[in-house]
């Protein structure tokens, strides 16, 4: 019989930074095309895994596979970009001194070589791929603004956008919401819900009216203290006893 | 923004006329007393301002563009230099103090045949292939270690200075058969023409005039290419750039061997031109000193670099003539100044000008008050 096919899968991951074990049995699966979110207390080892399946730090133990097939312990951080997981880190990094469009066209898939940069001219295709994600993204009209005199939500959907146009098969959203406004925050709910099956998605997030919005009929996983406390519907989640208590702490929600 | 390109062209094809048409054509033609002579000394001095013109564009291509900022590139300008210097010994012939084929330093340090290494320095071709060769494969063999083990910031400053403190060492020793502390000097002949006349330096200045062209124009190109916009990603955020799936290392690489070319040729053309080089060209101070060029004329840009190597050395010919015991603090001084009220150099001036003129002008976008239609004309 042929075996389930996730997206990304890990197993048994452990780690631990001088004594410190903010990753603890972990395991976590993926299919192709969901929109997980995860949630969890501060601590609670989001950012790591993050950094895990980035390549900017290594388990201890356990594997981490992408498509089945890559084991993204043993890559580095460009080769595991290339493999088409990008990641839009919790403060906004775009290149501040480049324009708009350059900052997507920088993030454009293909060689990424020295060679390659040199002789290298933008493709219909391509011009029109920039301008569809300007688009998306809303900043059809900032296209030849530099990047660091958008607004702070502006930002992050350019750095969102840098992750389309690169193809990302797995995007890895850290706080998108974080310092935006309700209304910004909307917007980006909205984006992330537009791409959920095209994209395989993991967005780390604390604002629970976000969270709702973009979770529901979907799975979320809590984090606490580096494992997986529970998965499921958003709503099964947010009352379980367990979640409440580690993640709500003593005093009930609502 | 897209004005300032196009005046950037005109201004520099209107210097490039003046410098390598005008002056070489009154130094040869305009009778010698007359108001418009250009003296043999002015051609001999700004052909060295050109080829630290070029040494300056090297440093501003690593510093100003990718935000390396390496300490060292003097060393790689000395190497062009002494590449060139090898074969212009080997010219001098039997002409030198001691009458014999070898090259003077040689025979007083008693050698009775030219080392094996000298040889292949007879043909200028090879020379002249050298005088890249050897500081593109030493840049890439320090870049490669330097980049790949992600040494960054004042630490790969200090890496390169040390580099170029170490080859000093090794040129001043005479068992390096590099000349020792002398250096290479009583220059003859190159390709057949006498170096000491007015005509072949003239040419030589002309040579060092186009070399600085088209250095300049290449790096123009090289900076608007997609090379350009990841250069100076990684300058802005470089771990950002690892995170787009570019291997940063092999980039600064491939800047950091174009940038030793580029130094190599512009020592290459100034040694001949001076008349000598020795290992005093590759102590530090001397690519600090670039670095200065590039802080005064204004980094990030092609032309600020040369325009700060010019200037400079103009203030240097003329201040330690002058005033040589002040010169250096006149010169950090300068820097000083520019550091704290230009931090984008000389080349900035025009700019900043038109913003003070925008400034003080009443508000110019709306100086024409929009007559009012219902109030009839006194």
């Amino acid at each position: 019989m042929s075996q389930k096919y996730f997206q990304l899968s890990a197993e048994g991951i452990n780690k631990s930074f001088d004594g410190f074990q903010a990753i603890r049995d972990l395991n976590f699966y993926l299919e192709e095309g969901e929109l997980r979110t995860v949630i969890g207390p501060n601590g609670a080892g989001k950012t790591t895994f993050l950094d895990l399946i980035t390549g900017r730090t290594r388990p201890d133990t356990g594997t981490i596979e992408f498509e089945g097939r890559h084991d993204l312990g043993s890559l580095s951080e460009h080769e595991i970009y290339r493999l088409g997981i990008g990641r839009k880190f919790q403060t906004p990094t775009v290149y501040t001194d480049h324009t708009v469009s350059e900052n997507l066209l920088l993030s454009l898939a293909g060689n990424r070589g020295v060679l390659a940069s040199l002789f290298f001219r933008l493709s219909s295709t391509q011009s029109d791929k920039i301008a569809e994600i300007l688009n998306l993204i809303n900043l059809a009209p900032h296209r030849d603004r530099k990047a660091g005199t958008l607004a702070h939500g502006q930002k992050q959907w350019l750095e969102i956008g840098m992750l389309l146009a690169q193809d990302a098969k797995l995007l890895l959203v850290d706080e998108p919401a974080a310092g935006m406004t309700d209304e910004e925050t909307a917007k980006t709910g909205d984006l992330l819900l537009s791409l959920a099956g095209k994209h395989t998605i993991i967005v780390i997030e604390h604002d629970m009216v976000f969270v709702r919005q973009i979770s529901t009929g979907r799975k979320v996983t809590v984090l606490h203290q580096g494992s997986v406390l529970c998965e499921g519907p958003v709503d099964s989640v947010q009352s379980d006893p367990k979640v409440i208590e580690v993640y709500l702490g003593r005093k009930h929600a609502r | 923004m897209k004005k300032r390109p196009r005046l950037e062209l005109i201004v520099a094809g209107a210097l490039a006329i003046l410098l390598l048409v005008v002056m070489p054509a009154l130094n040869a033609w305009a009778p010698e007393d007359s108001l418009f002579y250009v003296s043999n000394f002015t051609i001999n001095v700004w052909g060295k301002y050109l080829a630290y013109g070029i040494l300056a564009i090297s440093v501003d291509l690593l510093w100003g563009y990718t935000g390396l900022l390496s300490l060292g590139q003097a060393l790689f300008f000395s190497l062009g230099g002494y590449m060139i210097g090898m074969h212009l010994m080997l010219m001098i012939g039997k002409l030198g103090q001691y009458k014999s084929d070898l090259p003077d330093f040689l025979v007083f340090l008693g050698h009775w045949f030219l080392p094996s290494f000298w040889k292949p320095f007879s043909n200028f071709f090879f020379a002249a292939l050298m005088v890249f060769l050897l500081p593109m494969i030493l840049s890439s063999v320090f870049g490669y270690l330097a980049f790949r083990s992600r040494i960054k910031g004042v630490y790969f400053s200090i890496l390169t200075q040390a580099l170029t403190y170490g080859a000093s060492l090794m040129f001043f020793r005479n068992d390096m058969l590099m000349g020792g502390n002398n250096g290479f000097t009583d220059f003859k002949f190159l390709l057949g023409a006498d170096v000491r006349t007015a005509a072949t330096q003239r040419v030589l200045y002309i040579f060092t005039g186009l070399a600085l062209l088209a250095v300049y124009f290449g790096c123009r190109w090289l900076t608007r290419t997609k090379f350009g916009l990841v250069q100076r990603a990684i300058r802005d955020s470089e771990t950002r750039v690892l995170f787009s799936g570019y291997s940063a290392a092999n980039y600064k690489l491939f800047v950091f061997v174009v940038a030793a070319g580029i130094a190599a040729l512009g020592g290459a053309l100034y040694v001949p031109q001076v008349g000598i080089i020795n290992p005093s060209e590759m102590t530090p101070d001397k690519s600090l000193e670039a670095v200065v060029w590039v802080a005064v004329g204004g980094r990030g840009t092609l032309f600020g670099p040369i325009l700060g190597a010019v200037v400079i050395n103009a203030l240097k010919s003329w201040a330690t003539r002058a005033i040589p015991d002040l010169w250096l603090i006149l010169l950090g001084t300068l820097f000083l100044l520019v550091v704290l009220f230009l931090p984008q150099g000389l080349i900035s001036i025009p700019a900043r000008l038109r913003e003070m003129l925008r400034r003080t002008k009443p508000a110019p976008t709306q100086a024409p008050a929009p007559q009012n239609p219902n109030i009839p004309a006194p």
